[in-house]
């Protein structure tokens, strides 16, 4: 039960606040809400790896944007061209593509969204693997660069490729039909709908996620944190179980990915670029690594003032510096700062 | 190919190279006598341009060239001073946060001061349309200066770190420290010392790259990304073998040029970067018992 007690606090929370929005006729705030839920979704994610495996990935806006830029291009670009391959062959007889028409009425082909969704998390699971599998042998430095430059190869690829909209991006992405009557867009009538999916999906990623944590596999993931070659010596397969997390938290981050395009309509390079890396890490960092509910709250909160633009142009600034204070003070997180220790060490020196 | 393309190519890929050469070397003066990479290494090479080139409205081009390295080593004397010297054995993923937030903030600062505006330096011989012949190539006199000016750097370093007290002294910190400390070396200022000297070269190559190349506020990262490749090419800490890395990579990147456009190049250079972590991660020229003995 007190395992499910912050889960239920979430749950009235998102609630709570969507009550408050609708009240003090706020909703306007519903947007950037919904745009944090979905970046938390990659801050649970990576602290999950960084928190509880200890393995860094400076690289983790590199699948957010490969969920994000594939499920974008399936569902947006005309595909005609490449009818013919196999691949597109093959879902055409599946049903997974649909017909449309351009603006000037020229018959296109895009993939349907669900379908599109499948391919870009496949993407990323044969992609994670691909990377996890001789990245996770390093550590440190090497690590940290090896993330770094996987991060900088996928930017740079979706710069190069006019399929991918260089510098200018994917727009008028379409919005996905989820259920009758609940689709993932920007919809100004859906805005409540997509509020309440954004977080729905987020307590549920947290559910599994802390069940993880406490289960045999979570006290595997905290034993390598502490000293990889003990667990290894215990019997725990450890470089098995570091890429099954690093794919798990590349899935998270491309899942958001999807549905954060689907919901602004659009992603630009930006989104691929490594300051984003960089501040997922901050982030997680702040909320003190290996702390779920931590780097939820403290991402919720950062994203939403950074979304709001209340740091102006000092945006990446502020993470920056954020990044170096947490890091010389208080490694263990903001939130790590025990209040009870605090009081104590304050009364006992009144003695 | 002809012989002239062929030289061209060659030029340009030493040119770059030494530049990827310095930047690594600088990379592993402070991981020898820390066991940290700096990943802010790239932001002293940015600085060092941009205060040149800032400074040259009001002093002559050597003097402001001068002025920026020294203000640059100053930086980076702050740089340890504020944030490295006082922490208790940080471990490498606090020290890998602490220094990319250190490039940020210096990133950040630079988009402040200067914008986002390309600048550069005036070429130091002639103008951009001036060349000599070598080899057959046409190429600026700004390239030699480059190649000639991070030459004399990289043999200067040896020398230094051959025959003066200092030099010695730094090298023993690298090879043991407590040893070192026991010999009444003060590890302290040997550190802060080697931010200094490789925020200092650091600033002069990007002084005598900054006609060529430019200088933009966001220029430290992609070098910071290049220089690393070149250590760990060379094997991390030893400033020989990044040269010869650093040349490799430069030659590699500009022949790269005429088989894959040029938007890949940095694909390629990082690619080599993960092939060389995986397969050779204690680097072409290192060995790899010693390198299983150091911390990463």
């Amino acid at each position: 039960m007190k395992r499910h007690l912050p889960l239920i606090l979430l749950i009235l929370a998102v609630i709570v606040v969507q009550l408050l929005t609708r009240w003090t006729d706020t909703a306007f705030y519903l947007t950037p809400l919904t745009m944090t839920g979905y970046y938390s979704l990659v801050i649970v994610g990576l602290c999950l790896l960084m928190g509880y495996a200890g393995q860094i990935s400076l690289g983790h806006a590199g699948f957010f944007a490969i969920g994000g830029y594939l499920s974008a291009m399936l569902t947006t670009k005309d595909l005609m061209p490449l009818k013919e391959t196999l691949l597109l062959g093959l879902c055409d007889k599946l049903g997974l593509l649909v017909q449309g028409q351009d603006m000037l009425g020229v018959a296109s082909l895009q993939m349907q969204p669900w379908a599109a969704c499948g391919f870009a998390i496949l993407a990323t699971i044969i992609v994670a693997y691909a990377i996890g599998i001789p990245v996770l042998k390093l550590k440190g430095h090497y690590l940290a660069m090896a993330t770094l430059g996987f991060g900088i190869i996928v930017y740079r690829l979706a710069l190069a490729f006019p399929l991918f909209g260089e510098a200018d991006g994917i727009s008028g992405v379409p919005g996905f039909p989820l259920l009758p009557g609940l689709a993932v867009s920007g919809d100004f009538n859906s805005r409540v709908s997509n509020y309440y999916l954004a977080w729905g999906m987020v307590a549920l990623v947290m559910w599994l996620l802390v069940n993880l944590i406490h289960s045999r596999v979570g006290r595997a993931l905290r034993a390598i944190h502490g000293a990889e070659g003990a667990t290894n010596a215990m019997g725990v397969d450890t470089a098995r179980y570091k890429l099954n997390t690093f794919v798990i938290s590349a899935v998270l981050a491309s899942i958001a990915g999807i549905f954060l395009t689907h919901y602004n309509g659009g992603i630009g390079p930006s989104e691929a670029g490594i300051m984003k890396s960089v501040r997922y890490v901050a982030i997680v960092a702040i909320g003190g690594m290996a702390n779920l509910w931590g780097a939820l709250v403290m991402g919720a909160v950062l994203n939403i003032m950074s979304l709001r633009g209340m740091f102006g142009s000092y945006d990446d600034a502020v993470f920056g510096g954020i990044l170096i204070v947490i890091m010389l003070f208080a490694p263990q997180g903001l939130l790590g700062i025990s209040l009870s220790a605090t009081f104590k060490r304050i009364f006992r020196r009144g003695e | 190919m002809t012989l002239e393309l062929f030289s061209q190519y060659l030029l340009a890929g030493i040119t770059y190279g030494i530049i990827y050469a310095i930047v690594g070397i600088g990379f592993n003066i402070i991981y020898n006598t820390t066991g940290i990479i700096n990943f802010a290494q790239g932001e002293f090479v940015m600085l060092g341009g941009m205060i040149s080139i800032s400074l040259y409205q009001w002093l002559p081009l050597p003097l402001a060239i001068g002025a920026a390295v020294i203000l640059v080593m100053l930086i980076g004397a702050l740089v340890e001073i504020l944030f490295i010297r006082w922490l208790d054995r940080p471990s490498v993923l606090r020290m890998i946060i602490i220094t990319i937030g250190i490039s940020i903030l210096i990133r950040e600062a630079a988009l402040h001061v200067w914008g986002e505006g390309v600048r550069s330096l005036p070429y130091f011989v002639g103008n951009e349309i001036t060349t000599v012949p070598v080899l057959g190539a046409r190429v600026s006199p700004q390239v030699l200066w480059v190649i000639g000016v991070c030459t004399v750097m990289v043999l200067g370093l040896s020398l230094f770190f051959k025959y003066t007290l200092q030099g010695k002294k730094m090298q023993a910190c690298a090879s043991n420290r407590v040893a070192a400390t026991l010999c009444g070396i003060s590890t302290k200022n040997m550190v802060t010392l080697s931010f200094m000297l490789s925020a200092g070269i650091g600033a002069l190559a990007g002084c005598v790259m900054s006609p060529i190349t430019y200088t933009q506020y966001d220029v430290g990262t992609g070098l910071a990304i290049k220089g690393f490749t070149v250590a760990i090419l060379g094997g991390l800490g030893s400033s020989m073998a990044a040269v010869a890395a650093g040349l490799l990579l430069g030659i590699i990147e500009s022949f790269s040029v005429s088989v894959v456009p040029l938007a890949f190049q940095d694909a390629i250079s990082i690619s080599l970067l993960l092939a060389i972590l995986f397969l050779r991660p204690h680097g072409l020229f290192g060995n790899k018992d010693a390198a299983d003995l150091k911390e990463f």
